[in-house]
């Protein structure tokens, strides 16, 4: 399973940033990174169990075909509430779908707004947070006040707000989630870049004539590679959970669809008589996801210092 | 301490003006305009001519602009809901009281558990009982706060019968606090996503306390080890705290959305997610204006108790 673990941290490593005597030795430090990360056993099980969880929501329904998708058929050809069974796993819901197979179904779809979501938060939250640390001034001044202002809106009112007015669907929630959610990240890279941006290296590329964007784009957010990949973990898991919150509510992917939060929504109502099947797996998918993705940060973000440290 | 003080309530208004700025942008990107959205889609052109007169939307933005904010700062309008026909500052108002209380509550049991629970994981560190706790606040952090609630429900209301499944429904703040029980199981869920980020801050933060150079001179001069932690480290670790509080306050302001949904508890955060489920999106922009208002409020209130406690940040 660390294959799988070799991969996050391993990927960004050669940073094409401080030309060739960086890159020299960069091989040696992601190798010291990945061994870091190696040592702790949490970060390894936690790694495991995302590729486990990636693994059964998408490659899962190749092997065990379930109807998701057609409430008609499910109505007719199945029993609504039922137990678990031979036949059904996991028991069914209200609406006759096999409940193993919705997991699968609801979770590629939590899945998918996670990672999409965390990936245009991280994207834009670097971009403003360099553009701002570099650029200071008045763009820094205004950027930061937007930031404040964005970050006094509690965020589930924002995204209720935002869903309503725009209607949930799989591409808006990710939309909704993605643009809310680059506040942090934004804060952390400017602060990184601040330090960067008076450092020999960057008044290296002035001299020889790089210009701003130039500057900001391959050799200062390349430098903070390692608080943008652990803020991305994180971020991952709070999407998740954010769309689980909006799912609840009602707000989450529309019907057929359904995610992880909207299962549990659904099922709420039959668990109060007894129907435990309906949310407790889908809950401990939920709390098994974000944990791992905890874990992986918390290793990520140990493993980014002592490599700083050793440096 | 007068500059310092001046200087952030500056912030705070400039954060304010932010803040409305935001909800005007909101109550104006509706896909088919306002009036469609109020009016339903079977309304004839007049119905929204006569709409858009009304509120103003007929001139320009800026116009626009200037009579959101006229309206907000001479008589506190914010808007009317179509659904309700009421006002969106009449139907708020007396859910505010009741939001501040589950909020000001769970605040302070989370930091009544939360603080000794750190201290206790720093004593006790590398035990068994530093891991099953570091391991519950982990849970703790990736428990989605509904089905926390709802497990709450099943467990201790349906299966228990300890408390009830529903929060108090009077229509008072003191009908609410006079039926302390109802109230257990929302403060509780509330309160968890709470104490599992503040313990595992103090429990770090105290570790850090613990290798300063003040912890060495008390240890050296002889303090017992019980008066090294209580006396030198824990007070030291906790300052932060109140600045931590201030940032968590967004987080617990929201979370309380989903408590008072799953406890159907008659606060600002019921009628938020009511108003999603019909659609009513002035009411909606209504909430989140009072909700973030709220937190600039408590943030600024943070910001100066730390002032008070921590003499070094008044003169920076």
């Amino acid at each position: 399973m660390s294959a799988g673990a070799a991969v996050e941290p391993g990927a960004p490593g050669p940073a094409p940033a401080g030309g060739e005597a960086q890159q020299q030795v960069s091989g040696g430090l992601t190798l010291q990174l990945f061994r870091v990360f190696a040592e702790n056993r949490l970060a390894v099980l936690g790694a495991a169990v995302i590729v486990l969880m990636v693994l059964f929501c998408f490659l899962g329904p190749v092997f065990y075909h379930t109807n998701q998708t057609n409430t008609q058929k499910a109505l007719l050809t199945a029993p609504a509430n039922a137990p678990p069974s031979s036949k059904y796993p996991l028991g069914t819901d209200e609406s006759g779908f096999d409940m193993l197979g919705r997991i699968m179904y609801g979770g590629q779809i939590s899945l998918e707004v996670g990672f999409a979501a965390a990936g245009i938060a991280t994207l834009l939250g670097v971009l403003v947070g360099a553009v701002s640390g570099f650029f200071g001034g008045v763009v820094d001044t205004l950027l930061m006040r937007f930031v404040d202002v964005l970050l006094s809106v509690p965020l589930l009112y924002l995204l209720i707000v935002l869903a309503v007015i725009f209607h949930p669907s799989v591409e808006i929630l990710i939309l909704v989630i993605g643009l809310t959610a680059w506040l942090v990240p934004a804060r952390l890279v400017r602060g990184e870049t601040l330090s960067l941006r008076v450092r020999e290296f960057v008044q290296a590329v002035r001299v020889m004539g790089g210009g701003g964007g130039r500057i900001v784009l391959r050799h200062i957010i390349p430098n903070t590679i390692g608080t943008i990949i652990v803020n991305a973990t994180f971020q991952v898991a709070d999407a998740i959970l954010l769309l689980a919150a909006l799912g609840f509510i009602g707000l989450g992917v529309p019907s057929p669809k359904t995610d992880w939060g909207s299962m549990i929504s659904v099922g709420v109502n039959y668990a109060d008589s007894g129907d435990w099947w309906e949310i407790y797996p889908t809950g401990l998918a939920i709390v098994l996801i974000v944990v791992a993705f905890n874990f992986v940060g918390d290793a990520l973000r140990d493993a980014f210092e002592v490599r700083l440290q050793r440096r | 301490m007068t500059g310092y003080l001046i200087r952030r309530v500056g912030q705070a208004i400039v954060v304010v003006f932010g803040v409305v700025l935001l909800t005007f942008i909101l109550s104006r990107i509706i896909p088919g305009g306002a009036a469609r959205a109020a009016l339903g889609p079977k309304a004839t052109p007049l119905q929204i001519h006569t709409f858009n007169v009304a509120n103003h939307y007929n001139v320009s933005i800026y116009q626009q602009f200037w009579i959101y904010c006229w309206d907000i700062v001479r008589h506190f309008y914010l808007g009317y809901s179509y659904k309700y026909n009421q006002s969106v500052v009449s139907l708020i108002e007396g859910r505010i009281p009741k939001t501040l209380v589950l909020v000001g509550l769970s605040t302070l049991f989370a930091l009544i558990v939360a603080i000794p629970l750190g201290v206790l994981q720093v004593v006790r560190r590398n035990t068994p009982v530093d891991y099953i706790l570091t391991g519950a606040s982990f849970v703790g952090y990736a428990m989605p706060a509904f089905l926390l609630g709802e497990l709450l429900i099943l467990w201790f209301a349906i299966d228990l019968h300890w408390f009830q499944f529903e929060a108090p429904q009077s229509t008072s703040v003191i009908g609410i606090l006079s039926d302390p029980a109802g109230l257990v199981l929302p403060i509780f869920s509330l309160a968890a996503l709470t104490i599992a980020a503040f313990s595992r801050y103090m429990r770090s933060s105290m570790m850090e306390a613990l290798t300063e150079d003040y912890i060495r001179t008390a240890r050296a001069k002889g303090a017992s080890p019980t008066r090294v932690l209580f006396r030198h480290a824990l007070r030291n670790a906790l300052i932060p705290i109140i600045t931590l509080l201030g940032l968590t306050l967004p987080a617990i302001v929201g979370g309380a959305i989903i408590t008072e949904t799953v406890f159907n508890y008659p606060g600002m955060g019921l009628l938020t997610t009511n108003a999603a489920t019909q659609n009513d999106v002035p009411l909606l922009i209504g909430t989140t204006f009072i909700a973030a208002i709220a937190t600039v409020v408590g943030n600024l209130i943070a910001d100066v108790l730390y002032a008070v406690v921590d003499p070094r940040v008044r003169y920076a």
